[in-house]
């Protein structure tokens, strides 16, 4: 059965628009339709010019994320059929610089991701042998190895929205995923981002980000096991003077 | 250079979403609380200076007005220590116990602690 519903979608061109606007669009769907699907069909059938990111269609890319009703969320996972009768606001993910309609500018993240050196440094040379985990020392750091980059805990973090300057929850799950890490000898290195004004003491436990997070990463765990990691590491330096 | 527009953030932003409410009404009760600790110290403050001087502070307590900011008090309290204990499994190190238990745990320990200090106090 085919059923209609208004999309209404934040615009913005930045070579002619001096702030952004909403158009509505009505969108006919089936029950089987995701949002990402009802804005292909704007783009393919009334407005070609609408502007998102996509790619693979199952929330493994993390790349349409929007806010949906106000709330982060990845538009390939949630479904037309409950936001009828609608309207359905969709708009770019909040907290972050619009470039153009419902494309925002990663810049930020980006930069953060890369300062919090998300990569293994390894504590030892295992020499040819594997180098072996248990499963209880894979279970301290999986569930933030999951994260996908989608920045739905960016737009769901009024700290960052607020302060810019705070490293956020998805850099730090990730600084927290390799610290975690039994075969990573980094730590040293990063506790410095930890302690940083700009580190885990910019949250305020809103805990929003591990509400939104589709992959089931639990951001404000990662931060807040690093605020105790972080008074440690205080006391442990003071203790060493 | 990439023209792009940020949306501003307004002193409105926590209106529009409940989860946002509730996070600003957890800080929020933190003002109650402060002032219900500082009228607990003006009676300590009270109790130094003798007896009579310690029944004026209980009679004041007893007026209307800070029976209802006490009522007021208790459940911001409540609110509070309920929203504490439910992000505490986040600040432990791995532990082999569901979060929910806890949660329970530190539930159960407040409660305890509670009634053995009603039943000491009367």
């Amino acid at each position: 059965m085919t059923r209609k519903i208004q999309l209404e979608c934040l615009r913005y061109n930045p070579e002619t628009d001096a702030e952004p606007v909403y158009r509505t669009y009505e969108v006919p769907f089936t029950d089987d339709m995701s949002v990402l699907q009802g804005l292909q069909y704007i783009k393919d059938h009334l407005d070609g010019s609408l502007t998102f990111r996509w790619s693979c269609r199952m929330a493994i890319c993390g790349s349409c994320g929007a806010m949906l009703n106000g709330e982060p969320s990845l538009s390939c996972e949630n479904f037309l059929r409950d936001y009828y009768p609608g309207p359905l606001r969709v708009e770019p993910l909040n907290n972050f610089p619009i470039m153009r309609d419902l494309a925002i500018d990663q810049s930020d993240f980006l930069r953060k991701l890369e300062s919090v050196k998300p990569w293994l440094m390894p504590a030892a040379d295992p020499g040819k042998e594997p180098h072996r985990q248990t499963p209880a020392q894979l279970a301290d750091y999986y569930q933030y190895s999951q994260c996908i980059n989608c920045l739905l805990c960016y737009a769901a973090c009024p700290q960052y929205g607020l302060n810019e300057s705070f490293t956020g929850p998805a850099a730090l799950a990730l600084l927290h995923r390799y610290n975690a890490d039994s075969r990573d000898g980094g730590a040293g290195e990063r506790m410095k981002l930890v302690n940083a004004e700009e580190g885990v003491w910019g949250c305020t436990l809103v805990s929003y980000c591990s509400e939104v997070c589709p992959k089931g990463v639990d951001p404000a765990r990662a931060v807040n096991q690093n605020k105790v990691n972080s008074t440690k590491d205080y006391f442990l330096r003071f203790l060493a003077r | 250079m990439i023209k792009t527009y940020r949306r501003p953030v307004t002193g409105a932003w926590w209106q529009h979403n409940p989860f946002y409410r509730w996070y600003m009404l957890r800080e929020l009760s933190c003002v109650f609380i402060t002032a219900y600790a500082l009228i607990l110290l003006v009676g300590l403050y009270r109790l130094t200076q003798g007896a009579q001087a310690f029944e004026g502070w209980t009679a004041a307590l007893g007026a209307p007005v800070a029976l209802a900011f006490h009522a007021v008090a208790l459940v911001l309290v409540i609110y509070h220590s309920w929203t504490w204990f439910k992000v505490m499994p986040k600040t432990l190190p791995f532990v082999p116990v569901p979060d929910r238990g806890i949660v329970a745990l530190g539930v159960s320990a407040t409660l305890i602690a509670s009634v053995v200090l009603w039943i000491l106090v009367l």
